[in-house]
C-alpha cells in the first residue's frame, strides 16, 4: 500500500480513539510505573525505592519458576496447535452447507467465556461425574488432576488445544480460501503430489496468516489466567501456576503494590519484546513481497 | 536418468515424474483421500463436541442423578436447572449485565475505530507507524497487569460497579483489534472510489457514511463479531470492576458452590446458556467469517 496520501489532519480522525485508549491504557500504566518505584506503606507514607523491587522480582525463585512454566506452556501449545490447525484447515470442506456447519461448529469453543471453559473441563475431567475422568479411571489409569502434576499439565494443554486450535484452523482456512482455483488446476496438469501442492502452493499462501496465528496464540497463552485458575487453581502445589495467576495473587490477594507493579512491567515488557520481533518480521515480509501480493 | 528416458519414450513423461500411478487408480485414490479427510474431520469434531455435550447432558439432570451414577444421557429429563435460572433475578440479571456491557463496548469501539482505521488505511501522518505499533501493544497487555490500576481509576472517578466501566475497560484490547481488522478491510477498497466521490462533491462525513461504510459492511459485521467474542469471554477485568449491580454471569456462576457442595446442575445449565449467544452471533456472520479471521487480509 504505497499510495497513501500524506495528510496530518488525519490525526483528527484518530483523536477520539486516542483519547479513549489513553484513558484505559496510559493512565493505568503510569499508575503501575508509579507504584513500581515506591514503597507504599499508607496514604501518606511512601518512599522512593528506585529499582529495588525490580531486582527482587527478577531474583524471586517462585516467579522464575512460574516464568519457565509459562514459556514451556506457550511453546508446547504452539507446537501442537499450529500443525493441528493447519491440518484441520486442509480437510475442512470448502463450499456448500457443510462448510457453514463445520465453520460454526469449529468456532464454538472460541465463543465460550474463559471461566466456563475452565468449568467445562473441570466437570469433564472429574473422576466421579466427568466422562473423561471416569473413563480413564475405568481403564485403570490413576488419573487425578488435583494430585498428579503431570495429569494437571496434560489436562491444561489438552484444554488449551481444544479451546484455541479453532482459531489457528480458521486463520489457515481463510488463507487457503484466498488461493485461486487456477493454481490447483495448474498443479493437477503437472500431476503434482499432495505434498508438492501443500509445500509450493498452500504453505506460501499461509505464511501471512500463520504469523498472525503464532502472534495471537503466543500473546494469549502468555496471559492465560481464567482457564487454569478454574480447572486446577494453579495446583497441585504450584505446578500449574502461570504468570498471570502469580501476579493476581500478589496484587489483589496480598496487596503488595510495589513488587507486583514491578512484576507487571517486567511481564508486559517480555510480551512486548517477543511481539516486537514478530511485528518486524511481518513488516519485513511485506517489504520483500511484490505490491500486489497484498498484506 | 535412464528411468526418466524410458518413460519419456512411452510418452508419459509428465505422468511419471510425479507419480507412477495410472489415471484410473489416481481417481480412485483421490476419492479415498476425500473420504479419509471427511472421517478425520468428523472425528475431530466429535472429540471437540464431547466436553460440550457432557455439559448439556449434566444440565438436563438432577443433582442426585449427576452424583448418583454415570449416565451417558439424561435418564429423567429435567429442565428444573434452566427454570431455576430464568425465575431467579439474581441469575438472569447476570446475563443482562454481560449483554449490556458487551453491547456498550461494541458500540463505543466501532464508533471510534471506524474513523481511526480509515486514517490508517488512507493517509500517512506524523507518527502513524509508532501509533499503530503502540495500539497493538495494548493488545498484548495482560489484563492482570491492569487489574489494580483499573480498580483504583474507576473507583476514583465513581464508575466502579457500572456497565460502562467494564465497557471502557474492554476497549483496551478491543479498539486495537477493531482498528487492525477494519484497516485490512478498508485497504482492500480501491482508493479511486474515495477520489471519485470527492470530485462528485461529497463531503468527507457524507461520503464516509453514505458510500464507504456500506462498502465495508461485511468487514464491520466481522469486526463486531470479534468485539463481541473478546468482550464476552473476558472475565478478569469484568469481575474486578463490578461488585453487585453490574456483575457478569461468569462471576455469578461461582455462587453455585455452597456449604452443601457444588450445585452441578445449575452450574452446567448456566454454562450452556453462556454458549448460546456465541452460536447466534457466529450464525449471522458465517459467510464472512472466513475472511474476517485473516483480519481482512486475504
Amino acid at each position: 500500500m504505497n499510495n497513501k496520501v500524506p495528510n496530518n489532519r488525519a490525526w483528527l480522525l484518530v483523536l477520539p480513539m486516542l483519547v479513549l485508549v489513553a484513558f484505559s491504557a496510559i493512565i493505568p500504566l503510569m499508575t503501575v510505573v508509579n507504584y513500581s518505584v515506591q514503597d507504599v506503606l499508607g496514604p501518606n507514607a511512601r518512599f522512593f525505592t528506585g529499582t529495588e523491587w525490580f531486582q527482587s522480582m527478577l531474583n524471586d525463585d517462585a516467579l522464575q519458576a512460574a516464568f519457565l512454566r509459562q514459556i514451556s506452556f506457550s511453546l508446547i501449545i504452539l507446537a501442537i496447535q499450529i500443525p493441528l490447525g493447519i491440518g484441520i484447515a486442509l480437510i475442512m470442506p470448502k463450499r456448500g452447507w457443510q462448510a457453514s456447519a463445520v465453520l460454526i461448529l469449529i468456532t464454538l469453543p472460541l465463543l465460550i467465556p474463559w471461566n466456563v471453559v475452565g468449568s467445562i473441563w473441570q466437570i469433564f475431567t472429574r473422576g466421579d461425574i466427568g466422562l473423561m475422568g471416569w473413563g480413564l479411571r475405568e481403564l485403570g489409569i490413576n488419573y487425578n488432576i488435583t494430585r498428579n502434576a503431570g495429569d494437571a499439565w496434560a489436562t491444561i494443554i489438552l484444554m488449551d488445544v481444544w479451546h484455541w486450535t479453532p482459531l489457528v484452523a480458521m486463520l489457515c482456512y481463510s488463507g487457503l480460501r484466498s488461493i485461486p482455483e487456477a493454481y490447483y488446476q495448474a498443479a493437477r496438469i503437472d500431476r503434482a503430489s499432495k505434498w508438492a501442492i501443500f509445500r509450493y502452493i498452500q504453505l506460501p499462501k499461509l505464511t501471512n496468516v500463520l504469523v498472525i496465528a503464532v502472534l495471537l496464540r503466543f500473546m494469549h497463552s502468555f496471559m492465560i489466567y481464567a482457564e487454569p485458575f478454574v480447572l486446577t487453581g494453579g495446583g497441585p502445589g504450584s505446578a500449574t501456576t502461570f504468570l498471570s495467576q502469580s501476579l493476581t495473587t500478589m496484587a489483589v490477594g496480598q496487596q503488595d503494590l510495589g513488587p507486583s507493579a514491578a512484576f507487571s512491567l517486567i511481564y508486559f515488557l517480555v510480551i512486548l519484546l517477543v511481539s516486537w520481533v514478530f511485528y518486524t518480521t511481518i513488516m519485513n515480509m511485506q517489504k520483500d513481497k511484490p505490491p500486489h501480493g497484498g498484506a | 536418468m535412464s528411468y526418466q528416458l524410458e518413460n519419456t519414450q512411452r510418452g508419459e513423461k509428465y505422468n511419471t515424474i510425479f507419480s507412477k500411478v495410472s489415471p484410473a487408480k489416481r481417481r480412485n485414490r483421490t476419492a479415498r483421500a476425500h473420504w479419509r479427510s471427511r472421517i478425520l474431520l468428523g472425528l475431530y469434531l466429535a472429540l471437540m463436541i464431547l466436553p460440550i455435550y457432557w455439559l448439556i447432558n449434566m444440565s438436563l439432570q438432577t443433582n442426585s442423578e449427576i452424583l448418583g451414577s454415570m449416565t451417558l444421557w439424561p435418564q429423567n429429563l429435567t429442565f428444573d436447572n434452566y427454570i431455576g435460572i430464568f425465575t431467579n433475578s439474581s441469575w438472569y440479571m447476570g446475563y443482562v449485565n454481560s449483554m449490556l456491557y458487551v453491547s456498550m463496548n461494541m458500540l463505543i469501539t466501532i464508533c471510534v475505530a471506524l474513523p481511526a482505521a480509515y486514517a490508517f488505511s488512507r493517509y500517512t501522518f506524523i507518527g502513524d507507524k509508532h501509533l499503530f505499533f503502540w495500539l497493538l501493544t495494548n493488545l498484548m497487555a495482560p489484563p492482570a497487569v491492569f487489574l489494580l490500576p483499573y480498580f483504583q481509576l474507576y473507583y476514583s472517578v465513581g464508575l466502579f460497579d457500572t456497565h460502562i466501566a467494564v465497557a471502557l475497560a474492554h476497549c483496551l484490547f478491543n479498539i486495537p483489534l477493531a482498528i487492525w481488522i477494519l484497516e485490512g478491510f478498508m485497504s482492500s477498497v480501491p482508493k479511486e472510489i474515495d477520489e471519485t466521490a470527492y470530485i462528485d462533491g461529497y463531503s468527507f462525513p457524507r461520503f464516509f457514511i453514505k458510500i464507504f461504510i456500506p462498502m465495508i459492511r461485511s468487514g464491520i459485521g466481522v469486526t463486531l463479531f470479534f468485539l463481541f467474542m473478546f468482550s464476552w469471554v473476558e472475565l478478569l477485568l469484568a469481575r474486578t470492576l463490578t461488585a453487585t449491580d453490574a456483575q457478569p454471569i461468569g462471576m455469578i456462576m461461582t455462587r453455585t458452590s455452597t456449604a452443601s457442595g457444588i450445585d452441578w446442575g445449575t452450574l452446567a445449565a448456566a454454562g450452556v446458556l453462556t454458549i448460546i449467544p456465541g452460536i447466534l452471533v457466529v450464525y449471522f456472520v458465517r459467510n464472512h467469517i472466513a475472511k474476517g479471521f485473516a483480519l481482512g487480509r486475504t
